[in-house]
Order: structure tokens, then sequence, then C-alpha cells
């Protein structure tokens, strides 16, 4: 099945760039492995037949987003180059215990999960993850939700100006 | 293919996320795993979008990207105006605020 065999490359190469995000010590070989990270969940969206997020993620997430991190490090480079030690050994060994004990308590739950006793909406047309449809959704029963991001993003670059100006 | 896969793997990238969040030191890092996190939940909602066969998922992934691109531009921000004062990025040394 190669839908199977995708979805175990993916998710492996997402995971191994996850714990390298974590793991590195210079902050910026973390964001180049963040990068790799959104790549391959973009991937994974593919395998989840939404063509249209996956685009999104790679041209915002990979694309803008982490290009804005990549470009404020290269303005704060003199720190970034100095590697900031991590906090206390034991917070860290605590952390991940608890990180371990959170996956296991949960692992029943979703291990276990029934699609079969889930709303399933079977009677919509197979063409439901195409982007026209997507459109059409997002544009009629969501129009105001989508408005108010348009609200949200004006919101963010006032506050980004004002923040970043050094007189105003 | 399932849904538990997705949801396994989601649940350990917000998992790697959260411990990041907490045991780095670098304030971009700690934004880097905050973004690691979003994401980790965006893949739950576009498996749940497929399994249930609904679009909501998918539009929902689209909010949380706007969101998401708003939080790291003002967060960016904040570090930009934190370095520029502290000289440093250091999350411990900015915490005046805290008690």
């Amino acid at each position: 099945m190669i839908e199977t065999a995708f979805f175990y490359i993916f998710a492996a190469i997402s995971l191994l760039a996850a714990v390298n995000v974590v793991a590195q010590k210079k902050v910026f070989y973390s964001t180049l492995s963040l990068i790799i990270g959104l790549c391959s969940i973009a991937a994974l969206y593919l395998t989840l037949e939404s063509p249209f997020i996956a685009t999104i993620q790679v041209i915002v997430y990979a694309g803008a987003i982490m290009v804005l991190f990549v470009f404020v490090i290269m303005l704060l480079d003199p720190f970034s180059a100095a590697t900031l030690q991590d906090k206390k050994k034991s917070l860290k060994y605590l952390v991940v215990l608890l990180g371990v004990l959170f996956l296991a308590a949960l692992y029943p739950v979703l291990s276990s999960y029934n699609p079969a006793r889930a709303p399933r909406n079977l009677d919509l047309p197979k063409a439901t993850y195409s982007v026209q449809y997507l459109g059409k959704v997002l544009f009629s029963d969501y129009l105001a939700p989508f408005e108010i991001t348009s609200v949200l993003i004006l919101v963010a670059i006032i506050g980004v100006v004002v923040l970043a100006k050094r007189k105003l | 293919m399932g849904l538990s896969p997705y949801l396994i793997l989601s649940t350990l990238l917000f998992v790697i996320g959260a411990t990041g969040f907490v045991i780095k030191k670098n304030v971009i890092t700690v934004l880097l795993c905050v973004e690691l996190m979003l994401n980790a939940v965006n893949l739950s909602f576009v498996a749940f979008a497929r399994q249930l066969n609904q679009v909501e998922g998918q539009i929902i992934v689209f909010l949380v990207m706007v969101v998401a691109a708003a939080e790291a531009a003002v967060g960016l921000a904040i570090i930009i105006v934190l370095y520029r004062t502290r000289r440093t990025l250091n999350v411990d040394d900015a915490d005046t605020m805290k008690w």
C-alpha cells in the first residue's frame, strides 16, 4: 500500500526534524530543521487528500513564516552565533518523563478511535476535497470568520510596526 | 490507513513541541516550538476532516495558519524589541513581570 509507506516515511522525517528542533544548540539549525519538518507535514497533508492545505503549508508556513524567522536571526546575528545553555538538566529529564507519561495515558484513547461511531457525511460527493468545494464553503458558510482574519492581520501589521519602530 | 496513526503522530509532535517550549532558553527557539505545536494540531484537524468527510477541518487549518502568521510576526517584533533594550535572547533574563 503506497499511502501507508508514504505516511511512515514522512512521519519519520517529521518526527526526526521535530526532535532536532529541540536538540540543536544553535537556533539557526533549529529553524532549518523545522522547515524540513513543515515540508514533510505538507507531504502528510497530501496523503490525507488535502492538496490545497499542503500547498498553503509550503507557501505560507515553510515559505513566508520561516523566512521571517531566518531574517530575524540574521538581524540578531551576534547573539545567535553564541549558544545559550539550556535550563537545568533535572528539569529537562522531568519534562521528558512527563511527556512520556502523557503519551502513555493518551495512547489507549488514540489507538482505539472507532470511526464507525463517528458521524460521517457519506452523502457528500467525493469532490469534497477539491479546492473548488473548499472555496465555495469558505466564502459562503464561513465568510464572517474569513473576513475577521483580515482584521486580525491588519491588527498584527499595526502592532508590529508600533513595536519595531524606534520612535513613534 | 486509519485515523489512529495520524493522531499518534500529531500527539508526538505536540509533546516534542511542548517539551522544547519548557526546556529551551533561546526566545526564538521557544517561538519555533509554538509553531511546531500549532502544526501538530493542524495535522489532527486535517486527519479528522478526511476521516469524517467534512471540509470544515481544512477551513479551521486555514484560519489557524492566519493566526500563526500574525503570532509569528508580533512575536518576532517583540523579540527584536527585547534584544534592542536588553541585549539578550535568553528567556530567563526577561523576568521583570514574573513575580
